[in-house]
């Protein structure tokens, strides 16, 4: 009876979408097997936790007041009022954070691995953009709750944005919405947060996720001979499963981290109090932070010293983007690997010292440690009985 | 011959596993219904409230005015020099407010035309219901025109 149902409804649907044409195209695609396999999965989880932000971003929205008197009461009140809000809140912001870990591991995968090669450029340049939005994302999210660190974060982003040369005051006149960081700030930065950047997010991530599906996986240079004599992974089931069984291991790790370690909210903004010793940004800007902290004052040339860095800061992006037409088919492809390793090792070192702990060398040494883990154990899984 | 199973162990695992999903789906609908409810807010009780002098202008001049009962609207009307009536200011029939009008004397409530006494008896249009009283003291406070307090029935 049941399946009477059932297969009625499915010719139906078929009738109207040819279903059966995407089944197709879903059977027949195939992951290559080879030493750096498990990488790909990186990027599903990635969003996996952008489907988390936009589930929980949705729910809070529901309590949620953009306005200096009441956002941060309205955040109080999810807090200790609202059955599970606490909870909500938590993995909100603990997801938060992973999915940026995640994006950095995404694009350092791809960027190592050379996966933007031809012919997938625009694949790079929608993630890369992806990223920045995924930043933008963070730094508006964090002024939010509307409490003190927030509060002064937003000051010094905001500043740094005004110091680049030219159009830096319009800039910060843009982010701020006048002069100063006023009840103004927080009604366009929720504007950003859940309208403008999930719009923006929504196009990209459908671009990207469309051409990683017609064009298929990148196998790094190096491994087609290994990808060529393993048999391929079926996408589905096999891969979908996989992706499936991480998903629901990182659902388990975020609500164990959402209930153990709730977010603070910290004291209400008051832009008339001094600023406390521990302003900082989240961080992933922390190196950058830390950096202009190192900067004296003084200006060459009309351009403030503090606006070199940024706009090093900027280029970096820039390359990054550009990275596909940069490296002129692996020409200078071991150049870049250095430039990327370097940078990354900056970054890491500047994080380290800005929070004066070991924390973060620990963390990133953790990773490298677990995806060679799972990386060995995949090629394991598969075995030499797998190859073709 | 042989035993009769009862369940395949492939059937076992399927249960295990829908029950494994149930439970987790269970775990995540169940959070989200408790948290798009929203928890009761316990407003601070209002006995009475100030009203105003006996000649304020708004008064005199419409008649009536709209009171803060704690977060609800009171109607205040004027009848005479020393006569004053007070209703809770929401229409039965879907949670306008009403107003009152002075020429005709009687309460009227712009959504849906409904009609109400100057007893607060709903006499024409849809309202289901009569509007709430509240009490009326006149107090001397000082030299000047009396206040006017107003009090839950």
């Amino acid at each position: 009876m049941l399946a009477k149902v059932a297969r009625r409804v499915e010719g139906w649907l078929e009738e109207r979408l040819e279903l059966s044409r995407a089944r197709a195209f879903l059977s027949h695609k195939t992951v290559p097997v080879h030493r750096y396999a498990v990488l790909y999965y990186l990027g599903g989880m990635t969003l996996f936790f952008f489907l988390i932000q936009v589930g929980t971003g949705i729910l809070l929205m529901l309590y949620y007041r953009p306005s200096a008197e009441e956002a941060f009461e309205s955040v109080e009140f999810v807090m200790t009022t609202v059955p599970f809000g606490w909870l909500i809140r938590s993995l909100h912001s603990w997801s938060a954070n992973l999915m940026v870990y995640f994006a950095v591991l995404h694009l350092a995968s791809v960027f190592f691995t050379r996966a933007y090669r031809k012919p997938r450029e625009l694949t790079w340049i929608t993630g890369c953009l992806a990223f920045f939005v995924v930043l933008g994302f963070g730094f508006s999210g964090y002024l939010l709750p509307w409490n003190q660190l927030a509060f002064f974060a937003t000051k010094v982003g905001t500043d740094i944005a005004g110091s680049v040369p030219v159009v830096g005051e319009w800039l910060l006149r843009f982010l701020r919405g006048g002069d100063r960081v006023t009840g103004g700030t927080l009604a366009r930065f929720y504007g950003w947060h859940v309208a403008i950047l999930p719009a923006a997010m929504t196009l990209l991530m459908g671009v990207h996720l469309i051409l990683v599906q017609v064009q298929g996986m990148s196998v790094p240079p190096g491994r087609e001979g290994e990808a060529e004599r393993r048999r391929p992974m079926k996408f589905f089931p096999d891969f979908a499963l996989r992706d499936l069984f991480g998903w629901i291991l990182a659902l388990g790790i975020l609500a164990a981290f959402a209930a153990l370690f709730p977010w603070e909210l910290g004291e209400k903004a008051d832009p008339f109090a001094p600023a406390y010793k521990d302003i900082r940004p989240e961080w992933y800007f922390m190196f950058m932070f830390e950096t202009l902290k190192l900067v004296p004052g003084g200006e060459v040339l009309g351009v403030e010293y503090e606006a070199i860095p940024i706009l090093l800061f900027g280029v970096v992006g820039l390359l990054l983007v550009l990275v596909p037409f940069l490296e002129r088919g692996g020409k200078r492809a071991g150049a870049f690997a250095w430039m990327g390793a370097l940078f990354l090792l900056y970054a890491v070192a500047m994080t380290a010292w800005g929070y004066r702990s070991m924390a973060p060398i620990w963390i990133v040494l953790a990773t490298a440690v677990a995806l060679g883990f799972l990386g060995l154990g995949t090629r394991r899984a598969s075995g030499p009985e797998a190859d073709r | 011959m042989q035993p009769q199973r009862g369940t395949s162990r492939r059937e076992l695992l399927n249960w295990l596993l829908g029950a494994s999903l149930g439970s987790l789906c269970g775990a995540i609908v169940y959070p989200i219904l408790r948290f798009v409810s929203p928890p009761e807010t316990p407003e601070a009780a209002t006995r009475e409230v100030d009203a105003g002098a006996t000649n304020d202008p708004e008064l005199l001049d419409k008649g009536f005015k709209i009171v803060r009962f704690g977060s609800e609207p009171v109607i205040l009307i004027r009848l005479a020099e020393d006569e004053f009536r007070a209703f809770a200011a929401t229409c039965t029939h879907l949670d306008c407010i009403v107003e009152y009008q002075k020429d005709k004397r009687r309460i009227w409530c712009n959504c849906h035309n409904g009609e109400y006494d100057l007893a607060g008896q709903q006499v024409a249009g849809p309202p289901p219901r009569p509007l709430d009283a509240y009490r009326i003291n006149l107090v001397e406070r000082g030299a000047g025109a009396r206040q006017i307090v107003v009090s839950k029935a």
